[in-house]
């Protein structure tokens, strides 16, 4: 057997290859400049201008790209507006992701620990905070998680899916272990995710490979060819798409798949969390999106079912399990689970608008998402001694922010509405689309569903808002917490913001894009 | 031409976003400018509403269509007819009493500050509804008026203002949502494109019965929880006696009234088979309204139970006559609709200017103040007689419209429904016994009687129920055609199918 070398046209990866090799770079100035606050602004400077650059060539292709797309390393890749579209949108959420990671307190704190290396409460720690020393390590592995998605949602090939899902997984196990304060809640929560997502990876392994036995392929359209000329079903063809469909349903947090969403989210440092809310989620629905509607598009019969099944189970159970969580994080973290109900309920007809659909649910989802997570960075306890402590989650102490601070409250109540999918913000806008492309498959019944979840909803996230607003501040806890001035965040909320109202009220223009984006180059859905 | 519509929504948002921009030093003038933008408005309505030609009342006058979300099929288009007009010039009159009602409300000034920025964001959505000639604009200004609203009623009121606003919020959303359901089902139903949710594409669609009648049911639960009938109203008397008298006002004497717009230009008119078809029952739960409305409304203690109880009798007319499919029982509903926010919205405002004398609602707390503010009496006598629909005030001309409209189709119905008109003598007298005549009460000597400011809130109310309550025909001729565009819709499909 000769090896045979494909020819790889590098230019539709150039975007990848900007911040994938910024990424390494990154790793390499980690090594070369030693002091720690240089070294921040530089790993600062370096990410956001990398995510810009390679945000601004994946534009520059899509304003150039002609006919469909491209197909690169013998269909291992597809570059087509799909994938482009997905890529800028997780270049977005990357960059309000940098500005978080980059932002500090008032008593200049970042989020995470001085030292990862530390045993906490260690001698180790206290030295290595006293010494001013930063981790500034989190800046290249979230490059290489942003590259690693930007790949997930490109990649048409079932082996090559498998490495861009270590990329982008293997650096978020990381960032999620290096919490500045509660460090012992934050090594369990990454431990929880490593596992299970080691878990879901296996679950996803064994269905490619099943899939590879079945069919003799391994790229998307392979496989597709194949599972349109079997008429009747193979069950090794079946139990590997489920397999498939569950390893990516695992990313994506959906029940019974979830168990890993509520710790990893309150465990890890909370600019983590909001850009793993956000873009974790995006890249799995995309990737989904695209094996669903290449692949397996004409078992759409045999497999939807398990759309609906887990549809319902996430809305149910994350609705009904955020009603009594009493830490914002965690209710934020099961509002992400009935999130990825909705997100199933746009496959829930396997209409080709889902195609459409799905962008817009994610961006209006994963903008408020972070914008929401951007505000509890700036929800501070305050210590005894008077400073600015650690992030005040427990839902009592935001009794009355809406006094302390109406900006950060309001904002707040705006991501919660959108959550909740109220007519002029964003989340309003992404619901409707979902629900129409489910409604155009005949996939009313779910819909009805969803939208009795989404009246439920409503519940806990309107109980955040009496809270801030409705209720005043406890006696004598006046002082107990302390709302943080740090400009990066900041920054984060107004402009996340005007994106929810902006899509909530002119959408057109990103309508205009998801629909020209709705055409896969291969396997078409039709 | 000058965009009436838009400009009509857009200045109370316009308002609302000034007063929350005022420097704090600026914000002692708050309640002048508040009320100057609404006088704005009410200028700029009655411009319209002398442009307004009522030869073609039954047509979409003032019409503006632009191209709001093509890729959804939505457009910014507005449009009234005679009934839109009366909802928009009832809208207009009373938000500004209600601001003038409330005048002495807040001592703290950025509460007051937030209080009449969101009345006024409610009142640009109130007219939004009113206008919009686009079912997915419709909805949209539907669900979003939840947000100022359920923000009134939270932020300002009594004790049991964060249940109440809850209660409200979630009711509403559920019919809000199942309403979206049938909003995106009627849309494939309909031609599409970049216009597919335009009112006037949609009508007359050729829908399979089942489809047409799933739709139907959706928009109106929407629209049943918004005009509280039995048995969706329970959340309307809790909303009524927490929140501020001002926003109860609007809410039951306005903003209810989208439930019966909605029914009457949307549930008729896009799906009038499935209105037939379900007509029979909703008839009933109407006639169920009527009765168990004013038998409750006999037994409440609070005041402003007592009149949210006599409203959901009220809506149960209006149901009840829309729903009888006949020329003068729509007619009087769509005029009803008009009175009795005149009425209703005047009940409430009296009651609150008892309650700021009182510091209570209760009618225990009350006694023999006729003796000591016979003025205050007598505003609130007249008023009540309107709700009881003494003839000579405009809601007795559309009540009698209703039922003798009615009576063609629905005997049964009409005669059940005129039982609850007697009771409605019963609450209303009672009460009015109870408050003002007998001994007076212990702290009432020194009551004070009607102020100037109240005057003004109370007697235009008074002197617009008299005016068309003599002359009904003013109103009326907006009224007709479009509710015989209405009846023509549904009765020719009956010769069809």
């Amino acid at each position: 057997m000769t090896f045979v070398t494909p020819t790889i046209e590098w230019a539709p990866l150039i975007p990848m290859m900007i911040v994938l090799g910024a990424a390494a770079l990154g790793v390499l100035l980690e090594a070369i400049i030693r002091n720690p606050a240089t070294r921040r602004v530089v790993q600062f400077v370096l990410s956001i201008a990398a995510l810009l650059v390679a945000a601004g060539a994946a534009v520059l292709q899509w304003a150039t790209l002609e006919g469909a797309g491209t197909i690169v390393m013998n269909g291992m890749i597809t570059v087509d507006r799909q994938s482009l579209l997905w890529q800028i949108i997780i270049l977005l959420f990357g960059i309000f992701g940098a500005m978080l990671f980059a932002s500090r307190t008032s008593a200049g704190e970042s989020a995470f620990t001085p030292l990862g290396a530390s045993v906490p409460g260690s001698q180790d720690e206290t030295i290595a905070r006293r010494k001013g020393f930063e981790l500034t390590e989190v800046f290249p592995l979230a490059l290489f998680a942003v590259g690693g998605m930007m790949l997930f949602t490109s990649v048409t090939d079932f082996i090559f899916l498998f490495v861009a899902l270590e990329v982008f997984s293997l650096p978020l196990y990381i960032m999620v272990a290096v919490s500045r304060r509660r460090r012992l809640l934050s090594h369990e929560a990454s431990l929880k995710y490593f596992l299970l997502g080691a878990f879901s990876s296996a679950f996803y392994l064994f269905g490619a490979a099943l899939l590879y036995g079945a069919t003799g392929q391994s790229s998307y359209e392979g496989v597709a060819l194949v599972v349109q000329q079997t008429a009747s079903t193979d069950p090794l063809l079946l139990t590997g798409a489920v397999m498939v469909i569950v390893g990516l349903l695992f990313k994506l947090g959906a029940v019974p798949f979830h168990s890993w969403t509520p710790d990893a989210y309150q465990g890890a440092p909370t600019p983590v969390t909001a850009f793993m809310a956000a873009a974790t989620k995006a890249a799995a629905a995309a990737a989904l999106l695209r094996i669903v509607y290449t692949t397996f598009y004409t078992l759409g019969w045999e497999l939807s079912w398990l759309f609906w099944a887990v549809a319902i189970a996430s809305m149910v159970l994350g609705t009904v399990v955020a009603l009594v969580q009493t830490d914002i994080k965690r209710m934020l973290a099961y509002s992400s689970i009935a999130h990825a109900g909705f997100i199933l309920v746009a496959f829930g007809g396997f209409s080709s608008q889902a195609l459409s659909a799905l962008p817009v649910y994610l961006v209006t989802y994963g903008v408020a998402t972070i914008g929401a997570f951007a505000v509890v960075t700036q929800v501070r306890e305050r210590t005894e001694d008077g400073s600015i402590g650690g992030e005040a989650t427990r839902l009592g102490q935001w009794a009355g922010l809406g006094k302390r601070s109406p900006l950060l409250a309001g904002a707040m109540a705006l991501f919660l509405l959108s959550f909740a999918g109220i007519p002029l913000t964003a989340g309003f806008i992404g619901k409707f689309q979902a629900f129409s492309a489910a409604i155009d498959g005949g996939a009313w019944v779910l819909v009805l569903i969803a939208v009795l979840a989404s009246a439920a909803s409503v519940f806990f996230y309107v109980r955040l808002i009496i809270l801030m607003f409705f209720t005043d501040v406890p006696e004598g806890a006046e002082e107990a917490v302390e709302v943080d001035h740090s400009p990066l965040a900041r920054a984060v909320v107004v402009l996340t913001m005007i994106l929810v109202l902006v899509l909530g009220i002119v959408p057109g223009w990103f309508l205009d894009a998801a629909n020209n984006a709705a055409v896969l180059l291969i396997g078409v859905a039709g | 031409m000058f965009p009436f519509l838009t400009v009509l929504i857009a200045l109370p948002a316009v308002g609302a976003a000034v007063l929350w921009a005022l420097p704090a030093s600026a914000r002692g003038r708050v309640r002048e400018i508040a009320i100057g933008f609404t006088a704005v408005e009410l200028i700029l309505a009655a411009v319209m509403f002398l442009q307004f030609d009522r030869d073609a009342a039954g047509t979409f006058q003032f019409a503006e269509t632009h191209s709001w979300i093509p890729q959804i099929g939505t457009s910014w288009a507005l449009g009234v007819n005679g009934i839109g007009l009366s909802m928009v010039i009832l809208a207009v009159i009373l938000t500004p009493l209600a601001i003038l009602a409330g005048w002495r409300e807040d001592r703290d000034v950025k509460k007051r500050t937030n209080y009449l920025a969101l009345i006024l964001l409610s009142q640009a959505f109130m007219v939004g509804i009113f206008v919009a000639r686009d079912v997915f604009l419709f909805y949209v200004m539907f669900e979003a008026m939840l947000i100022p609203l359920y923000f009134l009623i939270g932020m300002f009121g009594g004790l049991q203002r964060r249940y109440a606003a809850v209660k409200f919020l979630i009711f509403s959303l559920v019919g809000g949502l199942i309403m979206l359901v049938g909003v995106i089902a009627l849309y494939f139903q309909g031609p599409g494109g970049p216009q597919g949710f335009l009112t006037d594409n949609l009508t007359g669609i050729d829908f399979s019965t089942t489809t047409e009648r799933l739709i139907f049911l959706a928009f109106f639960l929407a629209f049943a929880i918004k005009a509280p009938m039995f048995p969706v109203h329970t959340w309307l008397p809790d909303v009524a006696e927490t929140a501020r008298v001002g926003t109860t006002a609007l809410l039951v004497a306005v903003l209810d009234k989208i439930g019966t717009f909605g029914m009457l230009t949307l549930c008729l008119v896009l799906f009038p088979d499935a209105a037939r078809w379900a007509a029979p029952v909703i008839i009933v739960f109407a006639v169920i309204s009527v009765l168990y409305g004013a038998l409750l409304a006999i037994g409440q203690e609070n005041m402003l139970r007592l009149v949210s109880f006599t409203s959901i009798s009220h809506f149960g007319i209006m149901v009840l006559g829309i729903f009888a499919f006949q020329q003068t029982s729509i007619e009087g509903a769509a005029l009803y609709m008009f009175n009795h926010g005149l009425s209703t919205g005047a009940l409430f405002f009296v009651v609150g200017f008892l309650i700021a004398r009182r510091g209570s609602a209760n009618i225990s707390d009350f006694g023999g103040l006729q003796k000591v503010v016979p003025v205050l009496a007598g505003t609130f006598l007249i008023i009540g007689m309107s709700a009881l629909a003494l003839p000579g005030l405009s809601p007795f001309i559309s009540e009698i419209m209703v039922l003798v409209g009615a009576w063609g189709a629905v005997p049964v119905a009409v005669a059940f429904a005129t039982v609850g008109v007697v009771l409605a003598a019963v609450y209303i007298l009672w009460m009015y016994q109870r408050v003002f005549t007998g001994p007076t009460a212990k702290g009432l000597k020194k009551t004070r009687e009607l102020t100037l400011r109240e005057r003004l809130v109370a007697w235009p109310l008074i002197g617009l129920m008299l005016l068309l309550g003599f002359f009904p025909a003013i109103a009326i001729n907006y009224l007709r055609e479009p509710a015989q565009d209405i009846v023509s819709i549904v009765s020719v499909e009956e010769a069809g199918s």
